[in-house]
């Protein structure tokens, strides 16, 4: 571990996005704390104001603080973040792993599935999703850990297939590792490189599914301060109030960033072989 | 030297289904075709021959990597063909493999001790045991004990292949199967790789089935030496004699293609011409017919007779 902290630290880029990261997190759990306003209060005779020192970051529609809605949706995206991709990922790593290493009709069986799953649209399939288990915040995290989980479940086959061949699995079963042990200890570590770029570029998506579901009234209550809920809200007022969509746009546009150059450099600490080279 | 046969292998085939695309004809290339050998317990046992003739398929078919179309392999008057998985699973420890490009074989992600661990974790042994064993598997093959937690990337290819050595000792096989393990280190490591391996043998007193392509190299390790050509085998024996007195034509034209380190050496070299026949559609006859100097109508029409022409010296050729 304190390996691979030593090979992040390296990596100047990585580590403003852990930085961010851990700003994100830390607004999400002192959101009480440090918020100006209450998020969810309405001050009428404070309706479309400008960004000031009242309000730093302006306050929308209906007069609620901006900033202080902004600070509350963290932890929104960051549940959903979490929740949905860890479920794509343990659902798809499971599936690909499984499929490639076992292949014949074990692998055509499982490809098919989510070659179907694939065809639909994404927010298409969300949708029916929705439909089928009811609109809340719980059931918007299991639709889009399902939406996501082709996407995993693809990379992992692939990968899984490049080195399911090497030698050195060979090696392994030639010396009667159990094929479980094999998947785990040999197959897993040198697949995971593809998945964890994966893993980042999905929280994005996770976020911005989040936004659209919630827009079309299917995932958290209108009036929750999610960052989707009110960029989709503050489109109306683009060119009289802009600042009630552009910000919550730079925090979903902060927040991904942040975790795509993480997983960058994480992808890069992981890889023993480029250990002594200077990035 | 013990008599006793550790292996013995009869008329052992595999023949490899190729599609040649869409709709095509399904070629079948016979990789392995009716190779019959044994080897005997304490011996080194050398497999010669180009890139292709089956020497590697022949490797894994004795490890039940792959399995064999046809023929029966005993090993230690069991047909280990008839085991099933979880016996297979009891009985790997007996033998083991070292492979032929240690930069392939070692898992990047595994501590040196973890890959020399893994055999002994599929036995279930004691974590202090595992540990002891461990440190004397370093020792034997010379790598300092201090670099157990460092990563395969982090040697040198002759390094890596003793650590390779080292995972395939760790049970204590009797046999010990070595598909081409100098094949991808530079010259001057390859001694040292065999040396290493001659040395062990003395100690533990494994037997070997040693594969390679290089003559000189096999000549220097093995008791015995098999020629192999086209997933056939044309001539074993032991391997002074082979090496003094070649009887087939194929192998005369491998040994007089060594080079010899004498400028006044007068020695006629035997050129083969043409390329070695495809597999899927190998000659008819004797199969080495198309490139032999003395090939006469019956090598193109009859397949010759492995037999015994001196004692213990084999061959499959019809003018000898």
């Amino acid at each position: 571990m304190s390996d691979l902290w030593y090979q992040l630290k390296k990596n100047k880029i990585a580590m403003s996005g852990l930085f961010m990261t851990i700003i994100l997190i830390i607004l999400a759990i002192t959101a009480p704390w440090i918020a100006p306003y209450d998020p969810y209060e309405m001050a009428p005779d404070a309706r479309f104001a400008e960004p000031s020192l009242a309000h730093f970051l302006g306050t929308d529609q209906f007069g609620r603080d901006i900033l202080s809605r902004i600070i509350y949706g963290s932890r929104i995206s960051l549940q959903v973040g979490i929740i949905s991709v860890g479920l794509s990922f343990v659902l798809g790593t499971l599936i690909g792993v499984v499929a490639a290493y076992y292949g014949k009709w074990v692998d055509a069986a499982l490809s098919r599935l989510t070659d179907v799953m694939f065809s639909f649209p994404d927010i298409l399939l969300a949708l029916v999703i929705m439909a089928i288990l009811g609109p809340s915040l719980t059931n918007l995290m299991i639709a889009v850990g399902i939406v996501y989980t082709p996407i995993f479940a693809r990379i992992a086959r692939g990968s899984v297939l490049s080195i399911k061949n090497s030698l050195f699995i060979e090696a392994a079963r030639s010396m009667g590792v159990s094929n479980l042990k094999i998947m785990w200890k040999h197959i897993l570590p040198n697949s995971m490189a593809p998945l964890i770029v994966q893993v980042t570029l999905s929280f994005a998506f996770a976020i911005l599914a989040e936004a659209a579901l919630s827009f079309l009234g299917l995932g958290v209550s209108p009036d929750t301060p999610s960052w989707g809920i009110m960029l989709s809200e503050g489109k109306s007022w683009m060119e009289s109030a802009w600042w009630i969509a552009v910000f919550p746009g730079i925090a979903i546009t902060l927040a991904v960033f942040s975790f795509n150059v993480m997983g960058d450099g994480l992808r890069d600490a992981l890889d023993p072989r480029l250990k002594n080279e200077s990035s | 030297m013990a008599t006793e046969e550790i292996l013995k292998v009869e008329g052992l085939k595999k023949y490899f289904e190729v599609s040649n695309g869409f709709l095509r004809k399904k070629s079948i290339v016979k990789a392995v075709d009716d190779v019959s050998l044994t080897v005997k317990r304490g011996e080194t046992l050398g497999i010669v021959g180009e890139s292709g003739c089956g020497k590697s398929t022949t490797g894994r078919l004795l490890m039940r990597l792959l399995d064999a179309t046809e023929g029966t392999v005993h090993f230690e008057g069991e047909n280990i063909m008839e085991w099933s998985r979880s016996e297979l699973k009891k009985r790997r420890r007996d033998f083991q493999m070292i492979f032929q490009d240690p930069f392939a074989s070692l898992n990047p992600r595994m501590k040196v001790e973890e890959i020399i661990e893994e055999p002994l974790l599929t036995i279930g042994m004691e974590k202090k045991e595992r540990k002891e064993r461990v440190s004397q598997l370093l020792q034997d093959v010379g790598i300092p004990e201090s670099y157990k937690g460092r990563f395969p990337h982090e040697f040198s290819g002759g390094q890596r292949q003793r650590i390779g050595i080292a995972r395939a000792l760790a049970l204590k096989p009797k046999l010990i199967i070595a598909d081409e393990p100098v094949a991808a280190l530079d010259v001057s490591i390859q001694a040292q790789i065999i040396n290493l391996l001659m040395d062990l043998q003395k100690e533990y007193g494994f037997t070997y089935l040693f594969i390679a392509h290089d003559l000189s190299v096999v000549q220097y390790i093995s008791d015995r030496v098999g020629v192999m050509y086209l997933g056939q085998m044309m001539e074993l024996a032991e391997s002074d004699e082979l090496y003094e007195h070649p009887l087939h034509p194929y192998t005369q034209a491998l040994l007089s293609a060594i080079p010899v380190p004498d400028i006044h050496a007068k020695k006629e070299k035997i050129t083969l011409t043409g390329e070695v026949p495809s597999p899927d559609n190998p000659p008819s006859g004797c199969r080495f017919h198309t490139r032999c100097p003395i090939a006469t109508e019956r090598c193109k029409q009859e397949v010759p007779e492995f037999r015994e022409i001196k004692n213990g010296h084999y061959v499959a050729c019809h003018e000898v």
